[in-house]
């Protein structure tokens, strides 16, 4: 049977993918934007950038975000400057983390349905008197939906699914940093095999369940 | 400048495509900007609605600027008093057709009341639709809604982009005396962009010809229709007559209609009861010329008139204006070779002749 240890994994898996998820639209959809309409040089090099959590190892990824993050680092300087306690092993730490692995999972989707539904409903808005922003919220966002909700999807899983970023930033701490993926990694490290299997087995049902939606969605949704 | 006249001067170069347009047009009425694709036209409307922006360009309305570049002066869309229809209707998908009609109107703070939103409706018979999503309207269905949608933010300024050029012929035929209404009872300047002579002809009040970003010609539509039609593929078929005749008897024997016109009886294929008056349609292709009376023959529809104007091409068609008795303009198409043997001039007499069953009984 899972115990109390499992139950505060699996809490502290949902918070941190819940919160990431939200502030991930919340800066995601502004960058599709830009991504989706810029002329500028600068969208290669910045659409790339968000890609990269696809193809680095996590390790990669997460030993330079530790750099970034510790004393002598950006993010560092932010947290001294700020007051605030530095972000490694920290959950705070964790959501900064996961914000750029899970980044391109959210980006993307959006991305796509703002370029898919070009700049037509934009010029009809326009001439029917709305603003740039008033047209981005009232006719872009609404028509996005679709790629809204696979993309929120997507964040989530993805984020509830990581690992290695994790272990390098927040290592194993109990209620703070010790998510269940890594809580599984610990099970088998000391050969509990049963205790895994509950996790685990508990994971592969969820990531299913989240993909059958994903996928069923997309059959028969209107905009696939 | 008249009152609500538009001054438009657009100049504008892409890699192989050049605009270079300098534009008075009138205050009220529809002005078709007509040629073939990539002629510019659907750029210049752009440039108006401030969708495409001239370097040097410039844009008066009535005493408002809208664009100026000298003086550094560039209005965006949303802040100018224009409805737009584009060619596809850019319904929002996501919202009713209610919701649809009251997006520009609630930004442009203006009431259904002002608006006269109902009268419209009705007017454009989309009262029935208020509920329905877009894409469960039938394509007229959606254009008359965008054009009702542009019109209720009570704009100074109407522009169309190729309005009808979506829909299939049947459906064009459907919209057409919507629009032909509007130009009736609106008192704002409509810009009408067409490759179709037929619209043109029976919509626009002037024509203004653009080919390869210049205009080319400017005048009444049946004057300038005839030469400019061979810019567009099939045009010829496009140019169109429309004479405006009295419903004289019915003839239910046979199911016609006789109309009077001072040049002469139109018989119409059809039974036209419920009016008084008609316009008659008739393709400038359907209309043969004699140099008498001919006696021995079906068509029933002989109308007189005087050659005013002769437009050859270098290919077989020739078009012949002629003034009919009562002033009325009327184009026909014939080949030069008819045009020569007949020995057809300007200022002769000559007899029109119109198979009745060519004749377009959606009239008024």
């Amino acid at each position: 049977m899972p115990t109390s240890e499992d139950f505060a994994a699996i809490w502290l898996t949902l918070k941190l993918a819940t919160i990431v998820t939200f502030l991930l639209l919340l800066i995601g959809a502004p960058l599709a934007w830009w991504l989706a309409r810029t002329r500028s040089w600068l969208k290669g090099p910045l659409g790339a950038v968000v890609a990269l959590p696809l193809v680095l190892p996590p390790t990669v990824l997460g030993f330079y975000l530790l750099l970034a993050m510790g004393p002598h680092g950006p993010l560092g300087r932010l947290t001294a400057f700020l007051g605030v306690a530095p972000l490694p092993f920290t959950f705070a730490g964790l959501v900064v983390a996961s914000l750029f692995y899970s980044l391109p999972f959210v980006v993307q989707p959006i991305q796509n349905a703002f370029e898919a539904m070009g700049d037509r409903p934009l010029e009809a808005a326009a001439t029917l008197r709305a603003s740039p922003m008033d047209a981005f919220f009232t006719v872009a966002l609404p028509l996005a939906r679709p790629g809204l909700v696979t993309a929120a999807i997507l964040g989530f899983a993805h984020t509830v699914g990581e690992f290695g970023v994790v272990l390098m930033i927040g290592g194993a701490i109990p209620d703070k940093t010790r998510v269940v993926s890594v809580l599984i990694y610990d099970q088998v490290e000391s050969m509990n095999y049963e205790r895994a299997h509950w996790l685990a087995g508990g994971m592969l049902l969820f990531s299913f369940c989240v993909l059958l939606a994903l996928y069923g969605r997309r059959r028969t949704g209107r905009y696939g | 400048m008249a009152n609500g006249a538009i001054a438009a001067r657009f100049r504008l170069a892409y890699p192989g495509f050049a605009l270079d347009v300098d534009l008075e047009l009138p205050g009220r009425g529809v002005t078709a900007l007509f040629g073939p694709s990539g002629s510019g036209k659907t750029t210049a409307l752009r440039c108006m609605a401030g969708l495409a922006r001239a370097p040097d360009g410039l844009l008066k309305i009535g005493g408002d600027v809208w664009q100026d570049e000298a003086r550094g002066v560039f209005v965006p869309t949303h802040r100018r008093a224009l409805g737009m229809v584009f060619q596809d209707a850019s319904l929002f998908s996501h919202l009713t057709v209610k919701g649809n009609l009251d997006y520009g109107m609630t930004r442009a703070r203006v009431t259904a009341a002002d608006a006269g939103r109902d009268a419209l409706c009705e007017m454009l018979d989309i009262a029935a639709l208020a509920e329905r999503w877009p894409d469960t309207l039938s394509g007229g269905e959606r254009q008359r809604v965008a054009i009702a949608r542009a019109l209720l933010t009570r704009p100074q300024l109407l522009l169309m982009d190729e309005p009808l050029a979506s829909l299939d012929v049947a459906r064009r035929l459907d919209v057409l005396p919507y629009l032909e209404r509007l130009r009736d009872e609106l008192d704002i300047p409509i810009i009408y962009v067409s490759h179709a002579p037929e619209e043109v002809t029976r919509i626009a009040d002037e024509a203004v010809v653009l080919d390869r970003g210049r205009v080319v010609a400017r005048g009444a539509p049946l004057d300038v229709l005839p030469s400019a039609s061979r810019l567009v593929e099939g045009g010829r078929f496009g140019v169109v007559n429309a004479l405006k005749a009295r419903v004289v008897a019915v003839d239910d024997a046979y199911g016609v209609t006789r109309l009077a016109h001072p040049a002469g009886e139109i018989l119409i294929a059809a039974r036209l009861t419920t009016q008084r008056e008609a316009r008659v349609v008739m393709r400038a292709t359907d209309v043969a010329l004699a140099t008498s009376e001919p006696r021995d023959t079906s068509v029933r529809t002989i109308l007189r008139g005087r050659i005013e104007k002769i437009d050859t091409t270098e290919s077989a068609l020739a078009f012949v204006t002629l003034t009919l008795i009562g002033g009325d303009r009327l184009v026909s198409a014939i080949t030069r070779l008819a045009l020569d043997e007949l020995r057809l001039t300007v200022g002769a007499d000559v007899f029109a002749l119109v198979k009745s069953v060519a004749l377009d009984e959606r009239g008024l």
